[in-house]
């Protein structure tokens, strides 16, 4: 039950993230903070199902999507979800150097993907004249698919933030929880896009 | 313990391990992340919405007095009933629950702060600044019209063209993260901080209710959170979720509504079920009667509450196959329930009752909600229920669980831990001149509804013909609710009254206290435990009392106690929050005003609040809070 304070000089012990009780209290918690955001994509999945036929005579699923660019995309963020795993195995071995560089190219991957997003949605819009405003289908579509790019986006700057501190005050009890924690994170919200490529993609162009 | 913890001096000048700015005045309550501190911001922030939405249901009886009554017309009736049930709900007793959960959770499970005291301040923040935004609508164009429901297609832009729904779904979403905070802290707290030999099954039942409250919260608030972005986007990106001629489905928002609001009246009423087990039990000097089973029914109660929410769309149309399954498993809902009730009263047979105020609201809640209950399996049967929806059976029915029953166990906690909160006794016979107006005044008020909704008063009808023979029972009804109101005039005479006495409430005031918040001074030191009790079975204070101890036993050695810094970021947070909300709720609004559209338009206020928020969330992960220590020495008072 040794604070974070009290351990922050001493030597890393090897679950460093749950070292400490504010650090065990933080993995608990963003636990709990998971199984809402489940209920949250959850809701989001079943207005999506609800609606997904809705095109009020603008493009449907079926002509709209192209599946190759998004099976990059899907590559790129279990791709990441692997390197993000890598970091955690660095930090349990006590390499900061090693942690930091599979973040770094967690993040780049995670770039990648949120590009390709953008690119795939700029190209509905102007060229496929599918806005928000279009059917229904399309509002549930951009807020379903917006929903997980806006996760993306705040997991990149979140990692990026952490990496910035691990350069600063190193691994110790303190950083660790913050790492682990964004890891569960990336691996939410890389879930979630499997489900998305499954209902919204794979769906929509056989379903 | 008792002669220990009275030795101390709560408030010594201190000398810390690092440096502490120790605030003063009002930015010691803008920054605190004392959960005994942020209880009482919950009261009076809570109090203070209890007492506008009190208001407005004085005027909303003030019209229906007599049938066709021209005090206020359709459009401020349609307003006051919907920021009326709104501003009840979720910025009246749902910061009152939290202000009790707040300030007992950690007394009674022996932990001197909740896990994460820094949310802790963030989710009161955004409460409060959410409340003040869905109340900033009264002087900023109108309030929102659609009912505390919203359904689409009234709340649509089309139906309801000012930014009166706006308000409403951009207020309750700020409120929401702050209830979602809370729950997820509390959670965390009831899992990872309590006292050693505190298991699960030896947790006062108020914890148990809390604990699975704030599951619901959990599990129930993100489906609102989702319901009211699609409204917005609906309302203000132009979105089609809700449009019909654009293929979207009016009811999707029911559905989502009602997944999320079936549970969150369970969420009102479990705090109310774990106040009353606590209540009762004391002042009837006996353990509480079928612990265990209180245990599981509080449990299924949860588990079934995500399973009915249908039942408010009997009439929708959903067929008879989707309306008899939620028919029957709202019934199921009786029977953890009715363990309860039974619980409750097998637990004051044969025990030396003291009817005191606490108790009096705490007896006075088992037969009123007993009869919203009733009344709900009524509403349950689906055919009965074509009959009975949308009349004034329901209001009855469910300001009987909610007023008679939740709001009367918030009465009952209030008198019973206000001397644990502020060191002082309320006025007993004031609390019991509260509890009889209060009461009386609500059986007028709402038992007569019933048979005005049978006869067939519409609900959300902003006046009524005469000869119907509705005239009476308004009139009767009116009558009882200027009775609550003075009822509760006299609960704040009694807090004022009693704010003017010396604060000398004994630790244990009550002298049959059975749990750990009464071994500790009245109110508690910042620290709330010297030394983290050892627990050694249910009702621990109570089972030492029983061995003949007077104190309970330390678990730890006197040590320096480690406490987290004040900090005005979750203020600054919820600042932001409410500045992007205001932002995007006028981004499609021509101000008149180059610079204004400028800045509107362009959705820049929206980012310059996003920006506060999430610079503030930065500089909480760049700098570290180590936080600061009280040494034994300072424990000793020397």
């Amino acid at each position: 039950m040794t604070t974070a304070h009290a351990e922050a000089a001493g030597t890393l012990p090897h679950e460093p993230e749950k070292a400490t009780l504010e650090g065990r209290n933080k993995v608990l918690a963003f636990w709990l903070f998971l199984g809402g955001e489940s209920v949250l994509f959850g809701t989001l999945f079943a207005t999506f199902l609800a609606l997904r036929n809705q095109t009020n005579e603008g493009p449907s699923a079926n002509e709209l999507f192209h599946l190759p660019l998004v099976a990059a995309a899907t590559f790129l963020l279990l791709v990441s979800s692997l390197t993000s795993v890598f970091a955690i195995q660095a930090m349990h071995r006590n390499k900061p150097a090693l942690l930091r560089n599979w973040l770094l190219i967690t993040v780049f991957l995670g770039l990648g993907f949120l590009g390709l997003e953008i690119y795939e949605f700029s190209e509905y819009i102007r060229h496929e004249k599918f806005g928000m405003t279009t059917s229904a289908f399309s509002s549930a579509f951009y807020t379903l698919v917006g929903f997980h790019g806006a996760h993306v986006a705040f997991g990149i700057l979140w990692i990026s933030v952490l990496i910035g501190q691990l350069a600063r005050k190193g691994l110790t009890v303190i950083t660790a929880p913050k790492v682990y924690v964004s890891a569960m994170y990336w691996h939410f919200i890389d879930v979630v896009w499997v489900f998305i490529f499954t209902v919204v993609y794979l769906l929509g162009k056989v379903g | 313990m008792a002669q220990a913890a009275q030795s101390l001096n709560p408030s010594p000048p201190l000398r810390h391990g690092h440096s502490v700015k120790r605030h003063t005045g009002l930015m010691d309550w803008i920054t605190t992340v004392d959960h005994k501190k942020i209880a009482i911001l919950y009261l009076w922030a809570g109090g203070l919405f209890f007492g506008i939405g009190g208001l407005e249901a004085i005027l909303i009886r003030i019209q229906l007095i007599k049938p066709m009554n021209t005090f206020l017309d359709a459009q401020t009736f349609n307003e006051l009933i919907t920021m009326h049930g709104t501003t009840m709900i979720f910025l009246g007793v749902m910061p009152v629950i939290f202000a009790l959960m707040n300030a007992v959770i950690p007394l009674q499970i022996g932990a001197r702060d909740v896990a994460f005291p820094f949310l802790n301040s963030l989710g009161f923040w955004t409460f409060l600044f959410g409340g003040i935004l869905l109340n900033l609508s009264w002087i900023m164009g109108g309030a929102p019209d659609a009912g505390w429901t919203a359904y689409t297609p009234l709340s649509t832009i089309q139906y309801s063209g000012t930014h009166g729904v706006d308000f409403y779904t951009i207020g309750l979403q700020i409120a929401g993260l702050g209830t979602l905070i809370g729950g997820i802290n509390f959670l965390a707290t009831i899992i990872t901080m309590r006292a050693p030999g505190m298991s699960f099954m030896r947790m006062p039942m108020f914890v148990w209710a809390s604990f699975i409250t704030s599951a619901i919260i959990l599990f129930a608030f993100p489906a609102i959170t989702v319901g009211l972005v699609l409204l917005t986007f609906d309302r203000i990106l132009g979105a089609n979720f809700f449009e019909t001629s654009s293929g979207g489905n009016p009811v999707l928002w029911q559905h989502i509504f009602w997944i999320f609001g079936h549970p969150e009246v369970y969420i009102l009423i479990l705090p109310a079920f774990g106040i009353i087990s606590e209540v009762i039990p004391t002042f009837a000097r006996k353990r509480l009667f079928g612990y265990s089973s209180m245990v599981f029914a509080t449990i299924l109660i949860a588990f079934l509450g995500f399973m009915v929410w249908a039942h408010h769309m009997f009439t929708t149309g959903l067929g008879p196959v989707a309306n008899a399954l939620f028919s029957v498993s709202t019934m199921l809902i009786a029977v953890p329930t009715g363990i309860k009730i039974f619980n409750w009263l097998f637990t004051m047979w044969g025990g030396q009752v003291r009817f005191t105020s606490p108790n009096l609201f705490a007896v006075g809640f088992i037969p009123t909600f007993t009869m919203g209950g009733v009344t709900g399996v009524m509403l349950a049967s689906a055919p009965a229920d074509f009959q009975f929806h949308d009349t004034y059976f329901v209001v009855a029915h469910f300001h009987y669980v909610i007023v008679g029953g939740l709001v009367s166990g918030l009465f009952a906690g209030l008198h019973y831990w206000w001397p644990k909160m502020f060191g002082r006794m309320l006025s007993e016979r004031l609390g019991k001149w509260t509890f009889w107006t209060f009461i009386i005044g609500f059986h007028l008020t709402f038992f007569v509804q019933h048979f005005l909704g049978l006869m067939g008063m519409q609900r959300r009808v902003f006046t009524y013909l005469p000869n119907q023979q509705f005239d009476l029972l308004n009139l009767v009804s009116t009558i009882g609710a200027g009775l609550m109101g003075v009822g509760m005039l006299i609960f704040l005479t009694n807090i004022f009254l009693t704010s003017r006495k010396p604060a000398d409430a004994a630790d244990d005031p009550w002298g049959d206290g059975r749990t750990l918040e009464w071994t500790i001074s009245s109110p508690p030191p910042e620290y709330n435990f010297k030394q983290t009790p050892l627990v050694r079975g249910l009702d621990a204070f109570w089972k030492e009392k029983t061995s003949g101890h007077t104190a309970m036993t330390p678990a730890e050695p006197v040590g320096p106690i480690h406490m987290p810094s004040a900090t005005i970021l979750p203020f600054l947070m919820s600042v932001g929050i409410f500045i992007a909300g205001f932002g995007f709720m006028f981004s499609r609004d021509d101000f008149g005003n180059a610079f204004m559209s400028f800045m509107f338009n362009n959705y820049l206020v929206t980012a310059i609040g996003l920006l506060i928020t999430f610079g503030s969330m930065l500089v909480r992960s760049l700098y570290d809070d180590h936080g600061w220590h009280i040494e034994p020495e300072e424990l000793e008072g020397r």
